[in-house]
């Protein structure tokens, strides 16, 4: 019997090829969104096949099926729940016993499976020979060459996964786990019945993971009332096996797995010199050295911050020149009224503003692209580790925080090098106390305009050490409160190094591109054009002076700068008055504590949609105009300003160097962390720290006599 | 001689005996392969001191010494 339509799961060590292979079997047909509930990403392509229309899953890579990691949980699920119709392990034949290990757990889920016996080129250059009939003979299931770095075999797996999924006839595979565990298992599977219709996983797997502990299995047997004495038994068992065989039986059982592979192992493959020096290990004698280590890694950095930022300002720059262009003939070719000003300020602004973000995302996916094709994040990890461990963060998250400064929309998403989801969200959460380049124009005109230049440069340089200083503690805090118990293994493989595709890289940059698009770039999109609403209506204001007559008696006068003038006086007013100015006023007994008046409210609300609008929103009310220009006049208004002093403007600095992220950083954190709740929280906890501090500075300040 | 992973110095072989401790650091010790009785050979330490690295299996992996701390290693010759 056929049926048309296939499901294959694709399961794999981190580093054993399974995204290559995937990319090779699906070409650009590829869906990505989330597993339900968790942070882990799901992978979903389609390919035809002859007659049949196969959906390729991408599982998460892993290394085992515990219950520890919510990757692993996601990938033995998979294979449980949503029954695909054949799994695919994928080993890489270099590294054969450690893949194999979780060729043994997967078989043990008994689902039809074949084995992608992957890199095989590189295990034979490396002398390792693999008998792979014999293996298939020894597993019970079809083992497949293939080399997915010149699509090699892809055919001959896609064909065998397909019969595979269609025959009826499977010899079960048991690993013997030793007299006394099997014992143990005997005496569970009984009472496992009810467990096995219910949770749909093998009797004796599920006595398996009882045995190990297993947090999640145990959850949920106890749940199912007729499985009731089953995880009391268990632990007597544990209790029994741990006296009788003096160690856990979590480790016994991972014991008797990897003795079965050593035996394994040395019954299909010859290796000729086990200690020869590879290739990879004279590149990592430089690259880790003890003395060059750290220099190398700082000088890479130091490439990877100007790839981004420096390079990606030229393209940056003419998509904003691009996007005033097209605003600007938009709005001399379309009618004075509301839609003008929407599409013109509203939407084209918007568009603007998510599209300005795209060349550094291609240019940082570029980067981590060949820094993981390489191998080269693990070492980066391996180096930085012990610095960044002490601040309860991991090797990794120094990318994404170096990247911070430069700007928090690709920083935040480089945080996806971080496997494990809590130091991933921690390094999320305090990434953007980074002080990116966006808050610079803001520190510069508050600076030149309350601080002479001889302090400017330590005032700027306060400012940036206090977000690190902010962000190691917040790390701490975050560790120790939000997500409690255990620290995070730091057991990372330190992957051969290797020379990436071109197609790899490209393909890697294309679907970052398109994902932030899609799904930061549409919220980017709405809500800027709800805050161009908001500090644009209402439009029929009371203003103080009749501005249309002012200003058609001006343009009678030979100069313009009185009709400027009035024109910008009225903007002023006008957004005084709107809805944004209004939020303004109504805030503003809540800031004033921090030494700001309403004017500052505005701006802080304006600034949500990007840092720098707070210059060019503080310009508008202090009617000295909008544009970079306008910066040294905008800087003598505000020194003129009674509501200012340096105590104020200090304050203004580090508050904004705090509060809320901006609107694309919360957008990107959203789409990361697949979680509202986690981007809202980063919002409200940086807002209300940023008070905090604010406070502190101010009226610690004004206690000290600062300010006036 | 039985001593911490953690002790040895680059360049030295060694076989597991013994892995104490639990929960995730544990586990995920055992599932990279260091199990009693498999073989192991120290790589370097990082630049900083920790984490250190050692080849197992046929592939590298590093690890900080508070965990390497966990595992009791019989130096060999």
């Amino acid at each position: 019997m056929k049926k048309n339509k296939l499901s294959i799961a694709l399961a794999g060590n981190p580093n054993c090829g399974k995204t290559t292979l995937f990319n090779n079997l699906t070409g650009a047909r590829q869906h990505v969104g989330n597993y339900p509930g968790v942070t882990v990403e799901k992978k979903e392509g389609y390919r035809n096949f002859k007659n049949y229309a196969l959906t390729i899953i991408d599982l998460p890579g892993t290394y085992s099926l515990t219950a520890y990691s919510p990757e692993e949980l996601v990938a033995r699920n998979f294979v449980v729940r949503e029954t695909p119709d054949v799994v695919v392990d994928i080993i890489d034949a270099s590294n054969f016993e450690r893949n194999l290990y979780l060729a043994t757990q997967l078989l043990e889920l008994e689902r039809p499976m074949v084995l992608a016996l992957n890199m095989a080129d590189v295990a034979e250059a490396r002398g390792i020979k693999i008998d792979d009939q014999l293996l298939a003979r020894r597993l019970g299931i079809p083992v497949v060459r293939t080399v997915g770095s010149r699509k090699q075999g892809m055919e001959e797996l896609l064909e065998t996964a397909v019969r595979t999924a269609q025959e009826t006839q499977r010899t079960s595979f048991v690993i013997n786990y030793g007299r006394d565990v099997e014992e143990a298992i005997g005496k569970l599977a009984p009472l496992l019945a009810a467990a096995q219709r219910q949770l749909n996983f093998p009797r004796r797997w599920l006595a398996l993971k009882l045995l190990e502990n297993d947090r999640d299995i145990i959850e949920s047997i106890q749940k199912i009332p007729e499985s009731e004495g089953a995880t009391a038994a268990a632990a007597e068992a544990r209790a029994e096996l741990q006296q009788k065989l003096g160690d856990d039986p979590e480790l016994l059982i991972a014991d008797f797995r990897y003795r079965f592979l050593g035996a394994l192992y040395r019954e299909v493959v010859t290796v000729q010199d086990e200690d020869a020096l590879t290739f990879s290990d004279k590149i990592d004698k430089v690259l880790t050295n003890r003395a060059l280590g750290l220099p190398i890694f700082l000088g890479l950095m130091w490439l990877v911050f100007n790839l981004v930022f420096t390079l990606g300002a030229y393209p940056q720059d003419w998509i904003e020149k691009g996007v005033s262009l097209l605003g600007s003939w938009v709005g001399q070719h379309m009618a004075e009224g509301d839609l003008k000003s929407l599409l013109a300020d509203g939407v084209i602004g918007g568009v603007g503003g998510v599209i300005v973000f795209l060349p550094q995302v291609i240019l940082l996916f570029f980067a981590i692209s060949l820094l993981e094709g390489t191998g080269y994040m693990a070492r980066a990890a391996f180096i930085m580790d012990r610095v960044m461990y002490k601040v309860g963060l991991h090797g990794k998250s120094f990318i994404p925080l170096l990247l911070g400064f430069g700007c928090s929309v690709p920083a935040i998403m480089g945080a996806r090098t971080l496997e494990n989801p809590r130091d991933r969200l921690v390094t999320i959460l305090v990434t953007p106390l980074m002080s990116c380049s966006a808050r610079l124009p803001v520190y510069t005109v508050l600076i030149a305009a309350f601080f002479g230049e001889q302090r400017a440069g330590n005032v700027l340089f306060s400012i940036y050490l206090i977000g690190i200083i902010l962000a190691i503690i917040m790390a701490r805090v975050f560790r120790s409160v939000l997500f409690t118990g255990s620290t995070e293994p730091f057991v990372m493989e330190l992957p051969p190094y290797r020379i990436p595709t071109l197609k790899s890289i490209l393909f890697h940059m294309w679907e970052r591109s398109i994902l932030y698009l899609q799904k930061a770039g549409t919220i980017i999109l709405a809500v800027s054009i709800i805050i161009w609403f908001l500090t644009n209506y209402p439009t029929e204001v009371q203003y103080s002076k009749d501005y249309a007559a002012l200003i058609a008696q001006a343009e009678t006068l030979p100069q313009d700068e009185v009709k400027e003038k009035l024109v910008r006086e009225q903007a002023g007013e006008k957004l005084g008055q709107s809805y944004a100015g209004q939020v303004g006023r109504f805030i503003e007994p809540a800031i004033a504590p921090l030494g700001f008046d309403w004017k500052m409210g505005v701006g802080l609300f304006a600034a949500f949609t990007a840092k720098e609008v707070l210059v060019s929103t503080l310009g508008t009310i202090y009617s000295v105009g909008a544009g970079e220009e306008d910066a040294a006049s905008l800087k003598d208004a505000l020194a003129a300003d009674p509501a200012y002093n340096p105590l104020v403007a200090y304050a203004l600095m580090i508050f904004v160097l705090i509060y809320s992220p901006c609107l694309a950083t919360i957008a990107t954190i959203k789409r990361e962390t697949n979680s509202w709740k986690w981007a809202l929280f980063s919002s409200g906890y940086s807002t209300v720290l940023a008070w905090i501090i604010a406070f502190i500075v101010y009226q610690g300040g004004k206690l000290g006599g600062l300010g006036g | 001689m039985h001593k911490e992973l953690s002790k040895l110095q680059p360049g030295e072989r060694a076989v597991v005996i013994k892995i104490t401790g639990n929960g995730p650091i544990h586990r995920r010790i055992i599932d990279m392969g260091i199990v009693p009785g498999a073989k192991l050979k120290v790589e370097k330490f990082a630049p900083l001191g920790d984490p250190m690295e050692i080849k197992i299996k046929g592939f590298n992996l590093s690890l900080r010494k508070t965990e390497a701390d966990t595992i009791q290693v019989e130096v060999a010759g």
